[in-house]
């Protein structure tokens, strides 16, 4: 199992939240508050979910949080690299239609 | 805890309602990530297993572990960290009427935990998407349909993300498209949230459908658990009754049957 982790990374005028292992009710409002804290630091926010093997409401209310948060102030936000656990989730609430959803680092910086 | 760990064991569980005996030494396992469905018909016990299994009735023999904790020896504060990792579905709903259905769904957050209150609301609204009720947390339960009920339930009993979700007869009194989405949510549930699900059904469709292996309770005891495959072929006349939709016979005793009509308490089953 991998150790839960997140990290956040700024690239030029963009942040990259890194998300490792489980995220759930224990730790995701952590998640949150770093996913608000780089959206308020840029304008371009990522979310890196490749190596993230759970996630479960909770988390997934924090990307939606940061979404919501990134469009009402005009901001881009999108994931980066979904895992097949995540997307899972994400397509059980149609989610994956409502997402900006990128496949790599480049893909989402260049959008 | 590992894959194939169980969640559920249940040892020689006895259940009596006055001087009937209920359940007759009952052994139930359950392994993470696994959809069991308990089938019987009426009278057979399944609604008793599973409130046994929900703390609801303390067994009168036996043992019952959920999440490995024995629960009818269980402290307090160990019985409250099992519920926060169960959901229950029940037949009715069990909604309370005077609250929202976004209310209703956001309760076990608000009750449980000491989450944001953006988080919970994000949360209990993504639930009632889930089962395809996005935007109908303003409502009150009284003008929701059948199926509507049931779905609103369900979307409470899985807000917490519970590890354990008990389902009693979901396809009960819905049109067969609703039921069948209902299953389809049961399947995606366990793939996507990785939850382990017991299933309480008469509807053998349904059963079929969604288990990945049955238990028929007969008359308090456990006839057969096994795989779908398994349970349909089996050798056993009474599975194969229920199966089939035949009518039992019973045997009469003339003794017993004129005992019953004139006793004035009635004699121990």
């Amino acid at each position: 199992m991998n150790a839960n982790e997140c990290t956040s990374e700024t690239l030029g005028d963009y942040v990259l939240v890194r998300l490792r292992g489980e995220v759930d009710l224990s730790w995701s409002q952590q998640v949150r508050r770093a996913i608000l804290d780089a959206l308020a630091d840029t304008g371009k926010v990522g979310v890196e979910l490749s190596e993230v093997s759970y996630i479960d409401s909770s988390g997934i209310a924090a990307l939606v949080e940061g979404f919501q948060n990134a469009r009402s102030r005009n901001r881009k936000f999108g994931l980066v690299a979904v895992s097949a656990a995540v997307m899972a989730v994400l397509q059980l609430a149609r989610l994956d239609r409502v997402f900006p959803i990128f496949a790599d680092l480049d893909a989402a910086r260049s959008a | 805890m590992n894959a194939s760990a169980s969640l559920i064991e249940v040892s020689q569980l006895e259940a009596w309602y006055g001087r009937r005996r209920i359940l007759k030494g009952v052994d139930f396992n359950v392994r993470a990530g696994e959809i069991r469905v308990i089938m019987g018909g009426s009278g057979s016990g399944k609604s008793t297993l599973l409130r046994h299994l929900l703390g609801l009735h303390r067994p009168r023999g036996g043992s019952i572990k959920l999440l490995g904790v024995d629960i009818g020896r269980a402290s307090e504060a160990q019985m409250l960290g099992i519920r926060r990792q169960i959901g229950v579905s029940f037949q009715g709903g069990a909604l309370l009427t005077s609250l929202s259905v976004g209310d209703n769904v956001a309760l076990p957050l608000r009750e449980l935990t000491s989450l944001d209150e953006n988080t919970i609301r994000i949360m209990s609204r993504l639930k009632l998407e889930v089962v395809n009720l996005g935007g109908f947390q303003e409502l009150m339960p009284a003008q929701l349909s059948g199926g509507m009920i049931k779905r609103a339930a369900l979307a409470r009993a899985i807000v917490m993300d519970p590890k354990l979700l008990f389902f009693d007869e979901p396809s009960a009194g819905l049109d067969p498209v609703v039921s069948a989405e209902l299953d389809e949510l049961i399947l995606r549930l366990r793939d996507a949230l990785r939850m382990t699900i017991v299933v309480v059904t008469h509807e053998l469709e349904s059963a079929f459908k969604i288990a990945d292996t049955i238990t028929v309770l007969d008359q308090g005891e456990i006839l057969m658990t096994d795989t779908v495959d398994k349970v349909r072929h089996a050798d056993n006349e009474r599975i194969q009754d229920l199966l089939n939709r035949r009518p039992r016979e019973t045997p009469v005793d003339a003794d017993a049957y004129l005992r019953r009509l004139t006793e004035e308490h009635a004699a121990p089953v």
